[in-house]
């Protein structure tokens, strides 16, 4: 369905752009019909780059993007519309996404008006009870103001806003990351049952637990180069790269208490970023990258 | 040593006052790093501010706090000047405001430094050797703010904020805002001051409950402005007895579980409002064990040794 086919990102920097920095390389993969993928990676992993040069909020530089085998870098007017009425994206801080004058209401009047007016009064309230219906929310939670509502229910306003337009893939930034542990398990929750119906996610974040109760696929990004791919249980299971593997030793458990040397350990992951290499298959559905 | 007796503090707004904080009491000992978790709105970061500085809303309505057996002055703010930094710091939820983007972050410390009355360039080689134990070289006193990541940054700021040796630190969400990796390092330099004594007591206040497990020696667990549950580390992780903490554990995802597997509950509804808290037990209205009994407010009891709950089904849980 989606496919990100060899895409890099340089940013321009330094007085009249002349610096060229380079922050994805190559990165390449694909997300299927029903299918949650987790990009994950510390800040400064381009993971963000990745989601929003998905949902053409920044161009890529090279290599492509493609939905549905139609590149989205040409898109434009009507066919451009068209793809956001497929694909949309959930941000990381749910009180920034709304304007705080407005009842929360008016995002979704928003949506009528520019993807669906030609639906009638009956079929579009049908419509909006039955995305609200399925983040858990009252059509009655539409006449109050952001601040009258937590963040767990305003991020899934905004994720029951882009359920009216039947889309196809949703572009999830950190969503939970601002919110506490208990409404964190309901959107979660909500996008397992989301996943079920269909929908494919692409689960941006930086917590690997997070990551692993909800995701098929895990991309894990270093520096924008993906060092590790593949199915949830493997590339977490059982990590090959250094880098996945000193991640996973640094997400601290409940029942398993680290060593006084390993939490006094001061050495910086970031530091360890090698160049080049390429992804080789270690297995069926995982993907390593190896230095020769 | 800290001691909080009854401690009540309120928000002002249109409304009416927001009982944020409604009797509170609660011990740290020397050496001790205390986790203090709750969800959002349940009082747990106005009470690491009270204990500094309360901000022009918050209203000081009653209760004492005792720091090495003086009584802190929390409600007369310039009375409090003298103790904040010296015997009361803080380290902020986000380090990248605490610092002046205009200023090179040395400079910045010694203007800082200054302003107490104090010479910045004879804590110089203090500062140093403080920045090298958390892994920073010297060379960050020269930069600005912006050429940090925010854990650089976050451990400038502690180590800025223990400078004085206080005899009490409140970390305010300070891993929050980071990656693991990070997270991983500042949990870290939180232990490593503890042990080298820069800091005596410590209170750490954060939603989560997995980096408390590694670092703290005992959690508070608040909830709607009141205690619910105190006690040793490992006793909240493995046995904890209010409903509420275990409910808050539950619904961690940890690595393994997931949710085709296994779909964690959460917890249903939202805490109440604290203009007008329920009378009773205020977590009455999501608690899966309420009784007929909790619409009386129960004690913040003793039921072993260091561990106290309030919960008028405490014991019949604390086993299991």
């Amino acid at each position: 369905m989606l496919k990100v086919e060899n895409v890099s990102k340089v940013f321009r920097s330094g007085a009249f752009g002349g610096k060229k920095k380079r922050v994805i390389q190559d990165v390449d993969f694909e997300v299927k019909p029903g299918e949650v993928v987790s990009l994950i990676g510390e800040s400064g992993s381009g993971k963000t780059t990745v989601g929003r040069m998905i949902l053409r909020l920044t161009s890529v530089s090279e290599g492509r993007i493609t939905f549905d085998g139609e590149d989205i870098s040409a898109l434009k007017g009507a066919s451009l519309k068209a793809y956001y009425r497929r694909v949309q994206g959930v941000f990381q801080d749910p009180f920034s996404s709304f304007n705080p004058i407005f009842k929360v209401g008016r995002v979704f009047r928003t949506i009528r008006r520019e993807f669906l007016g030609d639906l009638d009064k009956a079929a579009w309230e049908e419509r909006l009870s039955g995305a609200l219906n399925a983040v858990g929310l009252e059509v009655a939670a539409l006449d109050k103001f952001p601040h009258q509502m937590s963040g767990g229910q305003l991020q899934r306003l905004l994720i029951a806003r882009a359920l009216v337009l039947d889309i196809r893939l949703l572009v999830a930034d950190e969503i939970i990351s601002m919110l506490d542990a208990s409404t964190r398990i309901d959107v979660l929750n909500l996008l397992g049952d989301l996943k079920r119906q269909g929908l494919s996610i692409i689960f941006v974040t930086h917590d690997l637990a997070l990551g692993n109760y909800i995701s098929d696929r895990i991309i894990i990004l270093q520096k924008g180069v993906i060092v590790e791919m593949g199915a949830t249980d493997k590339v977490f299971g059982d990590p090959q790269h250094p880098y996945t593997r000193s991640l996973l030793d640094a997400v601290p458990h409940l029942h398993e208490l680290w060593s006084e040397e390993e939490l006094k350990d001061l050495g910086l992951v970031a530091d360890t970023a090698r160049f080049g290499g390429h992804l080789i298959e270690h297995r069926e559905n995982h993907l390593v990258r190896v230095y020769s | 040593m800290l001691a909080v007796s009854d401690l009540k503090i309120h928000y002002r707004t249109l409304a009416g006052s927001v009982k944020a904080l409604d009797g509170v009491s609660f011990s740290v000992a020397d050496g001790e790093i205390m986790g203090l978790a709750g969800e959002s709105g349940c009082g747990k970061s106005t009470l690491g501010k009270a204990l500094i500085r309360l901000e022009e809303r918050m209203q000081y309505v009653g209760g004492e706090v005792r720091l090495d057996d003086k009584v802190l002055p929390i409600a007369d703010d310039k009375a409090m000047n003298p103790y904040r930094f010296r015997e009361v710091s803080i380290v902020p939820q986000y380090a990248m405001s605490a610092l002046n983007p205009t200023r090179r972050i040395g400079r910045m410390i010694d203007e800082l430094l200054d302003a107490r009355g104090l010479k910045g360039a004879t804590l110089r080689p203090e500062l140093e050797r403080r920045l090298a134990i958390l892994g920073l070289a010297p060379d960050v006193l020269g930069m600005y703010p912006i050429e940090l990541s925010g854990g650089m940054k976050q451990r400038v700021v502690m180590v800025l904020s223990t400078l004085l040796d206080p005899s009490l630190l409140i970390a305010d969400e300070v891993t929050s805002a980071l990656d693991v990796a990070s997270q991983k390092k500042v949990a870290g330099a939180l232990v490593e001051f503890r042990d080298r004594g820069y800091v005596k007591s410590m209170i750490v206040v954060t939603h989560d409950l997995a980096i408390l497990a590694q670092v703290a020696d005992s959690i508070m667990i608040m909830y709607a402005g009141k205690l619910a549950e105190k006690a040793p580390t490992r006793t909240i992780v493995e046995a904890p007895a209010h409903p509420y903490t275990r409910l808050l554990l539950g619904s961690l995802p940890e690595v393994g579980i997931r949710f085709e597997e296994k779909r964690l509950p959460g917890i249903k509804g939202r805490p109440p409002s604290l203009l007008s808290p329920p009378v009773g037990c205020r977590f009455r209205d999501r608690c899966p064990l309420a009784f007929g009994k909790c619409v009386e407010e129960p004690p913040f009891i003793e039921i072993a040794p260091g561990h106290q709950v309030a919960c008028w089904k405490a014991d019949a849980h604390a086993q299991g």
